[in-house]
């Protein structure tokens, strides 16, 4: 059967709703100063919304297993250009400069 | 042999208009179209090329202004490497043959291939139209802030053709990837799959993963010479270092799509020509995917002297001599494989010899350039330059034309002269050894590259580079010619001519349209050439 | 809708080189997925560069930031997330054989989207209205960092225009199917095309939520 797996209309909405929620949340935890925290909550709650999309929205909960692969691969080489590049401009000047 | 395999049905003389050809969907038509649009590229790649030797003959910038060089070696890196390395093998040969060795009537999507190969051309004519118009002097590295702010040619116009470029290859390695998992005939399980495959397999992987950051860094250095948005600008506060680091991203593994399709014709050619099989197969296998991931984590070894940190210099020095190991086991186990095989000394062989020599020079001297300390002394030296042109050259387009002598007879259902063909290994090789193996010795000594004039103390090694240079492309042009010749008056070819082991020899030279007139069923590993006797003395 | 010939019965719309409309229809959204990952890749490279920027240049972020307006950034963030809702649901028609309800979803998820599209124009005069288009032209009241916030709004327009590119490709690709949708071309049985613009739709509004807190939400005193 081509048809795939049908979602219910509830689950649909109960999605957006959660997404609205988040969302209201990410702009009102913005005038509460929690210092650092604020840009890991921000972030923690994209993730969050960003997970429900992907997974009920863009059906992978029920998908293949080689989505799920080719997704977490995405983040993971994400995760290496900007550990690699962060990686260089955190450590300038940590054992000298080249020659010197 | 057989010649009604010429006039049978089949992909060849299905329809002999311009719309069969241009509006094509048949993976092997397709081919074709790649064949001619990549050759001419390494056409003009070539011919930048030999207006570099011409001015390196003499120590004095006499032939071309210092801004007109900075343009021809620009444009000599932009063909080659855009429009002609890393599209060559998989286009051309992995378009042709992935269906095939699979077992399956076409990529999982032939239209998109058919795409692929107008959004090249499409980058091409962007890339031939800023030539036209008086080229670029960036390098085809693009560093800003020059590229940014300084550069008064045409960059944005090049930076476009890449750009778009990219679009076909990204394109041609989501076909491979969809096509590899999802259309293996019966019985043909992953670790059936031919060597080949599995090569193609894994380029396609860092075709995805890496094109986009370059496609990115382009894009930006275009929003900033066009809308002056300063995101590598230093006066800002900007880093044109972050530039190298997204390019480099990119251009790092992109080397490996310019080699893995080789090292994956090495396999085919020397199981083929030693009639034995792979010597641990699934070394090899798994060593495509082990150079595919770690070749994402070495990209700082170009940036080593750019203000990029020792610690990060460091890092990526380790990791870059860790990436060497898969592919020193590939030669190890190639060289197994010889061992004791029954050796047939055809052109494709001898192709695939004069890989293995060449590409084990070019892998060495990288763990040369991988050592930070040595680096510091050969960065932007000919050290550099011979280095990535022996395993470019003496690699990948070493085991392209091997594959392409190979793969002819299946392709176009004829034979070629096996003695010019020999003849023009030959040359190959030794022209391209003496181009440039003198450029090691002379970037060592000190010779910068990337300018127009030198100390005279190293004219005598350029000299003999650009003989060298010289006597390469009379090399190249030998098989152009009987190649194209063998195509009306060469001999028919049978389906197998090599007797090799391999989905593609079970059906017709050349083959029907849909590759098989019964999709086939696997029971057989794939070089299951007999066990040969050994004998004692 | 389907031809019969002596051996086995072929869909329409079954490409001859796939065996079932199974493995076509397999092979198309993993396909799919596998263009996803080259987006993740390219944007990417613009995250990249505002992570880095940001790191050195906290306090320009902070006031480059609060030109953007919030409230507007978040009307969009709800139009979008409802334009993601729309789009599951046309899909869902799709799979239900639904045709009316399938159009309706698909015209809805455009409408939000030119919404979006509309709002940003808004907030794009705006910044040239005040002078905040990086250039010759631009102008920022604290002088300590107005080369940095340069740099800040460098990569909101390089980033937003992106995602607004992608957004007018995505209205482009919504028309082709609305047209298949009204033609009837999408049944239960094949639908690929509506399950495939759906995913790249569901994708473009991931980046605006993750845009969203990073451009408009750095903080407020």
């Amino acid at each position: 059967m081509t048809t795939g797996h049908i979602a219910s209309k509830g689950l649909y909405f109960t999605i957006f709703a959660a997404l609205m929620v988040l969302t209201a949340v990410t702009v009102g935890i913005t005038y509460v100063d929690l210092g650092d925290l604020n840009l890991v909550v921000a972030l923690g709650i994209a993730c969050t919304k960003a997970l429900l999309v992907v997974l009920f929205f863009m059906h992978m909960r029920w998908s293949h297993r080689l989505t799920h692969v080719a997704a977490i691969t995405a983040i993971a080489f994400l995760v290496i250009l900007f550990a690699f590049t962060l990686g260089d401009y955190f450590s300038r000047g940590a054992l000298g400069e080249l020659g010197r | 042999m057989d010649s009604t395999t010429l006039t049978a049905p089949n992909y060849l003389n299905n329809g002999h208009t311009w719309q069969s050809w241009l509006l094509t969907r048949d993976h092997k038509r397709i081919a074709i179209l790649y064949l001619i649009s990549i050759s001419a590229f390494f056409a003009l790649g070539g011919l930048f090329a030999l207006m570099i030797r011409l001015e390196l003959m003499t120590p004095a910038g006499d032939l071309f202004g210092a801004e007109t060089y900075n343009k021809v070696f620009t444009m000599h890196g932009v063909a080659m490497v855009f429009f002609f390395l890393i599209p060559s093998i998989p286009a051309t040969l992995g378009n042709f043959l992935v269906p095939m060795m699979i077992g399956a009537k076409d990529l999982a999507f032939p239209r998109i291939n058919l795409l692929s190969w107008y959004i090249y051309v499409l980058g091409g004519l962007f890339t031939v139209a800023a030539v036209t118009l008086g080229g670029v002097d960036t390098g085809w590295t693009f560093y800003t802030p020059y590229s940014t702010a300084a550069s008064n040619t045409h960059v944005i116009l090049t930076g476009l053709g890449v750009f778009i470029s990219g679009f076909s290859s990204i394109l041609t390695g989501l076909n491979f990837i969809v096509t590899i998992h999802k259309m293996r005939a019966p019985g043909m399980t992953w670790f059936r799959l031919p060597l080949f495959i599995w090569a193609h397999y894994a380029t396609s992987l860092i075709q995805i993963l890496g094109t986009p950051v370059v496609a990115i860094a382009i894009a930006l250095v275009a929003l900033e010479r066009l809308f002056h948005i300063g995101v590598f600008d230093p006066t800002l506060g900007g880093d044109p270092v972050l530039y190298q680091h997204l390019f480099w991203f990119y251009s790092h593994p992109a080397v490996y799509i310019m080699v893995l399709p080789a090292m994956g014709v090495i396999s085919e050619l020397i199981a083929a020509f030693a009639r034995k099989e792979i010597f641990g197969y699934k070394f090899v296998a798994f060593s495509s995917l082990g150079i595919a991931l770690v070749g994402f984590f070495v990209w700082g070894h170009h940036m080593y002297v750019s203000s990029q940190s020792a610690f990060a210099g460091m890092v990526f020095s380790i990791l870059t001599y860790m990436v060497a190991i898969p592919s020193a086991i590939k030669v190890f186990n190639w060289t197994a494989t010889l061992y004791r095989g029954s050796i047939a000394y055809s052109a494709p062989m001898i192709y695939a010899f004069g890989f293995l020599g060449l590409f084990l020079v070019g892998g060495l001297t990288g763990l040369f350039l991988g050592a930070l300390g040595l680096d510091v002394h050969v960065h932007d030296t000919y050290f550099v330059v011979a280095h990535f042109h022996y395993v470019m050259v003496g690699g990948t387009i070493m085991a392209y034309l091997g594959g392409l002598h190979y793969w002819w007879p299946k392709m176009f259902g004829r034979m070629y002269s096996e003695a010019w063909a020999r003849f023009a290994a030959l040359v190959i090789f030794v022209g391209f050894n003496l181009t440039f193996f003198p450029q090691f010795i002379v970037g060592y000594l000190g010779m910068p590259r990337r300018y127009h004039a030198y100390p005279p103390e190293f004219q005598v090694l350029n000299v003999l580079s650009t003989a060298g240079a010289t006597i390469l492309g009379i090399g190249y042009l030998i098989p152009m010619i009987y190649l194209v010749y063998s195509l009306r008056k060469g001999e028919p070819a049978p389906a197998n001519p090599w007797g090799a082991t391999g989905l593609e020899w079970q059906t017709t030279s050349p083959p029907p349209l849909e590759n098989f007139h019964e999709i086939p069923i696997v029971t057989e590993p794939a070089y299951a050439y007999a066990k040969q006797e050994t004998h004692v003395g | 809708m389907a031809s019969v010939d002596s051996s086995h019965v072929h869909h329409s719309a079954l490409q001859h080189h796939f065996e079932s409309l199974e493995q076509q229809k397999e092979s198309s959204i993993f396909g799919m997925w596998l263009f996803l990952v080259t987006e993740v890749l390219f944007f990417g490279g613009m995250f990249m560069a505002y992570v880095l920027y940001r790191t050195w240049y906290p306090d320009a972020w902070l006031a480059a930031s609060h030109h953007l307006d919030v409230t507007l950034g978040a009307v969009n963030t709800a139009v979008l997330i409802g334009s993601s809702l729309t789009m599951a649901m046309a899909v869902r028609a799709a799979q239900l054989g639904q045709r009316t309800a399938q159009v309706v979803f698909i015209l809805a998820t455009m409408f939000l989207g030119f919404v979006f599209l509309g709002i940003k124009a808004v907030e794009y005069s705006d910044k040239f209205a005040h002078h905040l288009v990086p250039g010759p032209n631009f102008r920022f009241e604290d002088a300590t960092v107005a080369r940095q916030a340069q740099i800040f709004f460098s990569v909101y327009f390089a980033m937003t225009g992106m995602h607004a590119l992608h957004m007018v490709i995505g209205a482009g690709l919504l028309t082709w199917i609305l047209i298949g949708a009204i033609k009837g071309r999408f049944t239960p049985e094949y639908h690929t095309p509506v399950e495939l613009i759906g995913l790249y739709w569901h994708f473009v509004d991931i980046i605006w939520i993750f845009l969203f807190p990073l451009l408009y939400l750095v903080g407020h005193h």
